[in-house]
């Protein structure tokens, strides 16, 4: 019987670590491929999440009540935080511009500076990252904290719909209730900005009311209100998203309320970056 | 109402039919690389208590979510009421779900909902021809049943670990299912408490006619509430058979559990 001869290279000492540098690149690279595939995988995860929640808004047996409710806990319920901020941004605001002001003989125009400012783009960025903290991480612990509890398994196992119970309700509330609260905050922000000219000045507010929005057009008004609407989208999807997809450890709770409002904040700024171009284009 | 002090054993549900209302064959199922349950196949049979013991991590809580889709199958096949439960679309899985009653291992009552909106939560979705009336004493009748009708108007975290599991157990059977999944029903709880739940499953059995698959590794529970039991084993159904004949075993991982 013919004997099987197998030659098996033997390894000298410079080819043996070459073979152990190159195992080590290879589990890097394998680290990194493998990170890239979950972030991708995190990205399509997120977007059938998307869809699915707006097909579940249009079906049937929608549910009214939660809604309301939802509403009532984000847009009452944040009314004394956004009262708070938006006063003191109006009053920041003016305090800071009133001696560059001075300086170039253009004082009139702080109430008609302030009032755009504010309304076109402060007012609804910071209450938009403002309610990204409060809110957003509410929603990602609170629904991370339901999965980890079961409560969600529980709501499906006894025919309740929970994408349409918990996340539609949710979405819709922020998108319905977030820009309700950027107006407020405006309003009270053009409040603060007439106390702060009143520290220095003397100002009625009708005068400077009338002052504020004398040169204000719609086209001020009308692409901070529909990018409004998207800052209430983008919260109430990452809040939802980062909760419903937490993983079924208590850290996972934290790293859903945290991760909600890192990903809201910096998709706000995006979200604003693109509609200043659009509106820039108008 | 059940007085929950007493000290006399509610005897088990006897009368079990040859009707199968749950056929599992072949099923498995796994995680990535890991293989949680290799080839189960297992029946329930109406009107019965039948106990699933093991270890910790041989796959008893992935059977009973299975049996429901909460998790979806590798293989095998899942009868339920003579319905292939993989096979079925949203509205039939829904409506199919409206027939089975899951308690779970941590209860998983609704943190921002008191214990009655807790109760009319799946009621008001699955019975909609329910009137408020008729619902406020079911919620009442059902409370009853599990000692606990003062509890009406608190907060699940105002509730002990023992009241939590009964209150999730009478939102189990407030809408009259036909099958009970128990997951790890005595889990948590002191020895009076676990005696008071599985005495609570026996009762169930008997006043709704409940077929059911209990859970557990809590021998004292599968000695009070079996009528059958099974002991599954690295994926596999190790051994079936009922109480008498696993506690005259002499097989070494059977005698491990009825020590």
């Amino acid at each position: 019987m013919m004997k099987k001869f197998t030659l098996v290279p033997k390894l000298t000492p410079k080819l043996q670590a070459a073979k152990i540098q190159t195992i080590k690149l290879s589990e890097k690279t394998f680290v990194k491929i493998e990170k890239a595939n979950n972030f991708f995988t995190d990205v399509a995860n997120a977007f059938l999440f998307i869809s699915r929640t707006i097909k579940e808004t249009f079906s049937r047996d929608f549910e009214f009540r939660e809604l309301l409710r939802q509403s009532y806990q984000i847009g009452y319920k944040s009314l004394a935080l956004i009262s708070v901020t938006g006063f003191i941004m109006g009053l920041v605001l003016t305090i800071q511009s009133r001696p560059s002001l001075i300086t170039f003989g253009a004082l009139s125009k702080l109430p008609g500076m302030v009032a755009i400012s504010l309304i076109r783009e402060i007012g609804p960025v910071i209450t938009a990252l403002i309610c990204a903290g409060k809110i957003g991480s509410g929603m990602g612990a609170e629904l991370g904290s339901m999965k980890v509890s079961e409560q969600i398994d529980a709501m499906e196992v006894s025919s309740t719909n929970p994408i349409k119970f918990l996340i539609v309700t949710r979405v819709l509330a922020a998108t319905l209730m977030i820009p309700l609260l950027i107006l407020y905050a405006d309003a009270l922000g053009i409040l603060g900005s007439w106390a702060g000219a009143n520290i220095k000045g003397d100002i009625t507010f009708v005068l400077f009311y009338s002052q504020a929005f004398s040169h204000f057009t719609f086209i001020d008004f009308l692409p901070a209100v529909v990018k409004s609407f998207f800052f209430g989208s983008v919260i109430g999807f990452v809040g939802c998203y980062k909760g419903y997809s937490a993983g079924r450890g208590t850290e996972s709770v934290g790293i859903a309320a945290n991760s909600a409002v890192v990903l809201s904040s910096l998709l706000v700024i995006i979200v604003d970056l693109i509609a200043v171009q659009i509106t820039d284009m108008l | 109402m059940m007085n929950t002090t007493q000290t006399a054993t509610i005897a088990l549900a006897k009368t079990v039919s040859s009707k199968q209302v749950i056929e599992v064959n072949n099923l498995r199922k796994g995680f990535g690389n890991q293989e949680v349950l290799k080839d189960i196949s297992l029946q329930l049979f109406d009107g019965e208590n039948l106990v699933v013991l093991g270890k910790s991590g041989s796959g008893k809580s992935v059977l009973i979510k299975c049996i429901v889709r909460l998790l979806n199958i590798d293989a095998g096949t899942i009868n339920v009421l003579g319905e292939d439960v993989s096979k079925l679309n949203t509205d039939g899985l829904g409506e199919l779900r409206k027939k089975i009653g899951f308690l779970f291992q941590s209860g998983a009552l609704y943190d921002s909902m008191t214990v009655k909106q807790n109760l009319e939560f799946p009621l008001r979705r699955i019975k909609k021809s329910l009137s408020h009336k008729e619902i406020d004493e079911k919620v009442k009748d059902v409370l009853e049943n599990v000692g606990l009708f003062d509890a009406l108007d608190k907060m699940p975290s105002q509730l002990s670990g023992g009241m939590r599991k009964r209150i999730s157990l009478a939102r189990t059977i407030i809408v009259d299912p036909m099958i009970m999944l128990y997951d790890e029903p005595t889990t948590g709880l002191d020895p009076a408490t676990s005696d008071e739940i599985s005495l609570l499953i026996n009762d169930i059995q008997k006043r709704y006619k409940t077929s059911s698959i209990i859970i557990t590794h809590d021998i004292e529970c599968a000695r009070t509430t079996a009528n059958r039991i099974i002991i599954l084993n690295e994926g596999v159904v190790y051994q079936e058979g009922n109480l008498e004949m696993f506690e005259k075993s002499t097989d070494t991982l059977i005698k491990s559990f009825f020590i």
